[in-house]
């Protein structure tokens, strides 16, 4: 009797993954499906939903763009390359003077080091919309709008304190025997950091700069005010600029939306192991 | 007295000395850019939020005292505005919390492809929100959308609905799709901390004879509480200050029904030209943000459960 139960319980619990995974996949059909439709059958009733006449087109005028294609494709592949470019320097930036400060934070005991900590975790919870005008203000009289700078400086103030929290919360998990053994060899606090701290935490670097790089791709509300033309516009401003009209390349709007989300869905799936202890470490854990 | 400090405790103490000031310089650089682009941008909204602050470099601002706050606290349109947020945070989070439980509850019992499960949850959370917002927006399309096209093959519906236009459906749908972006975070973070829980509470209970539900209930949530606090937490703060999605498939429309309070705070400083009625805002958002972390903080999140 135990078996046949057991084998019972085993299908009704697969029978309830399905309606989840249902949830999960239909709509990324739908989005794929759009993709790689021409125009004419996107626009059919009922909906195909697999194209019978499936086409690489829309993506191909993204990568090749011709001086033919619509505005849309060659917006795209400008946008991917300005959003590549951006959250590259934005990751590199956080990983580089975060990774010293969360160190410094978690490891050597200063006047104000508790106040630092608190002051950061604070600067999380500041929401985009609270430092938008003076950015902008200070952006439009330096005549940095439409520059790629200016988003990487904007970016800053949401990535580089997520970026300093994360990697204290790794840092924090090596063990302080090892630093002491390296302090009594002569080694000094960099060489420390270098040679020590960061070998064993790898694993945590890794992790912060995908979540770093993540944020930053995913970033719209600055660049939507901080962008309008192709020197610096993102991947999510070209989007939102499209969406709106009906007139529109839809099936090219909508393989540039897959082709945005490829790198964040990539880089989730292959540090699949990753993101869940991103997820918490980069949590309000104090 | 001087004869008492030996001459290694002089060493002990000029080599912290020595520490404080490395600790300084690593972390300097961080600071100066942390002071930068958020303490200084935040004292600046708030100076600003007292002057009535037309856009434009040479207008001319005038100092107005509290006048922004109180044309924002007396204008209906605030206190609406204020309702449909809460209403976007309580319904999004509550229901990303309930599915997320109770997936992180499936995978937990390893159900046939539970890994397949668990990886297919990373997508929906890492398409960047844009994406997700102008897919979902095709979904909802009144003339080809998928949502209509499946609803009239499954016999539901006679006509194409324009979704989008019912005043009573478009935050609801909005909300569907955040709850797609979102729910997996819940459920990943969920099921990550019920692979660390111990069983043999639970062994203990079944063999005393309670039933599942009860070992739920007083055995299971409750060791589930700092995950699901953590859940909890970064989720409201984040979707209070929800804009994009709502920007992306709505545009606030219809008549406003989906204009959240950041929206609302975009359209006075950048599209109305209202400067300092958009600080006056924002700045509220801010203390309403930091209130709410701080008060789960304090109240919900006692630090010895955290490991």
């Amino acid at each position: 009797m135990i078996p046949y139960r057991r084998i019972l319980r085993k299908l009704g619990l697969f029978l309830l993954t399905l309606p989840v995974l249902a949830f999960i996949f239909f709509p990324i059909l739908w989005l794929f499906t759009a993709s790689l439709s021409t125009q004419v059958e996107l626009f059919a009733i009922p909906p195909h939903w697999l194209p019978q006449h499936p086409t690489f087109q829309n993506y191909l005028d993204i990568f090749f763009p011709s001086q033919a294609a619509s505005t849309v494709p060659r917006t795209f592949a400008i946008a991917l390359l300005n959003s590549i470019k951006i959250a590259s320097a934005v990751t590199l930036i956080c990983i580089l003077i975060g990774s010293l400060a969360a160190y410094a934070l978690v490891r050597i005991p200063f006047r104000f080091n508790r106040a630092i900590q608190i002051g950061i975790l604070g600067s999380r919870m500041i929401p985009e919309v609270s430092l938008i005008l003076p950015l902008f203000i200070v952006a439009s009289t330096l005549q940095l709008i439409n520059k790629p700078i200016v988003l990487i400086i904007a970016y800053m103030s949401f990535a580089l304190p997520y970026a300093i929290w994360m990697m204290a919360a790794f840092f924090q998990t090596v063990p302080v025997e090892l630093e002491d053994a390296a302090r009594i060899d002569g080694c000094n606090r960099l060489g420390i950091l270098r040679w020590i701290v960061m070998p064993v935490a790898v694993p945590g670097l890794i992790s912060t700069a995908m979540f770093t790089f993540l944020l930053a791709w995913d970033e719209f509300f600055y660049a939507l005010i901080f962008t309008s033309t192709l020197a610096a516009k993102t991947a999510p401003v070209a989007i939102a600029e499209f969406i709106g009209r009906y007139a529109v390349n839809i099936t090219g709007m909508m393989a540039g939306g897959v082709l945005a989300a490829l790198p964040p869905v990539i880089l989730g799936l292959i540090f699949q192991r990753y993101v869940v202890s991103g997820m918490t470490a980069g949590a309000v854990k104090g | 007295m001087a004869a008492s400090t030996s001459p290694l405790r002089k060493r002990h103490l000029s080599l912290r000395q020595q520490d404080a000031r490395i600790a300084w310089m690593l972390v300097l650089p961080s600071l100066v850019v942390i002071l930068g682009v958020t303490l200084w941008p935040i004292l600046y909204t708030f100076a600003l939020s007292f002057y009535h602050a037309p856009t434009g470099i040479n207008q001319v601002r005038t100092f107005v005292g509290f006048g922004n706050y109180l044309t924002v606290i007396r204008d209906r349109t605030f206190w609406e505005t204020i309702g449909r947020t809460m209403y976007f945070t309580v319904v999004s989070v509550g229901l990303e919390l309930m599915l997320g439980l109770g997936i992180a509850q499936l995978i937990h019992s390893k159900p046939w492809g539970w890994r397949f499960l668990r990886l297919s949850l990373i997508i929906p959370w890492a398409v960047p929100t844009i994406v997700n917002g102008a897919m979902w927006r095709w979904i909802y399309s009144a003339d080809f959308g998928a949502l209509n096209g499946l609803l009239m093959q499954l016999g539901l519906i006679k006509h194409y609905v324009p979704w989008l236009s019912l005043p009573n459906a478009a935050m609801n749908l909005i909300i569907l799709a955040d709850v797609w972006h979102m729910m997996p975070f819940v459920a990943l973070i969920l099921q990550s901390a019920l692979a660390t829980l111990p069983e043999e509470l639970e062994e203990a209970a079944a063999v005393d004879g309670a039933n599942a539900l009860q070992r739920f209930w007083s055995i299971r949530l409750p060791m589930l509480r700092p995950a699901i606090l953590i859940a909890l937490i970064v989720r409201t703060v984040d979707a209070f200050r929800v804009f994009d999605i709502a920007y992306i498939i709505t545009n606030g429309g219809p008549a406003f029904r989906t204009v959240t309070i950041t929206y609302l705070t975009y359209f006075n400083a950048f599209a109305y030209g209202k400067q300092g009625i958009g600080a006056a805002l924002s700045f509220l958002i801010s203390v309403f943000s930091i209130t709410m972390a701080v008060i789960f903080i304090r109240f919900l999140y006692r630090p010895e459960e955290t490991q």
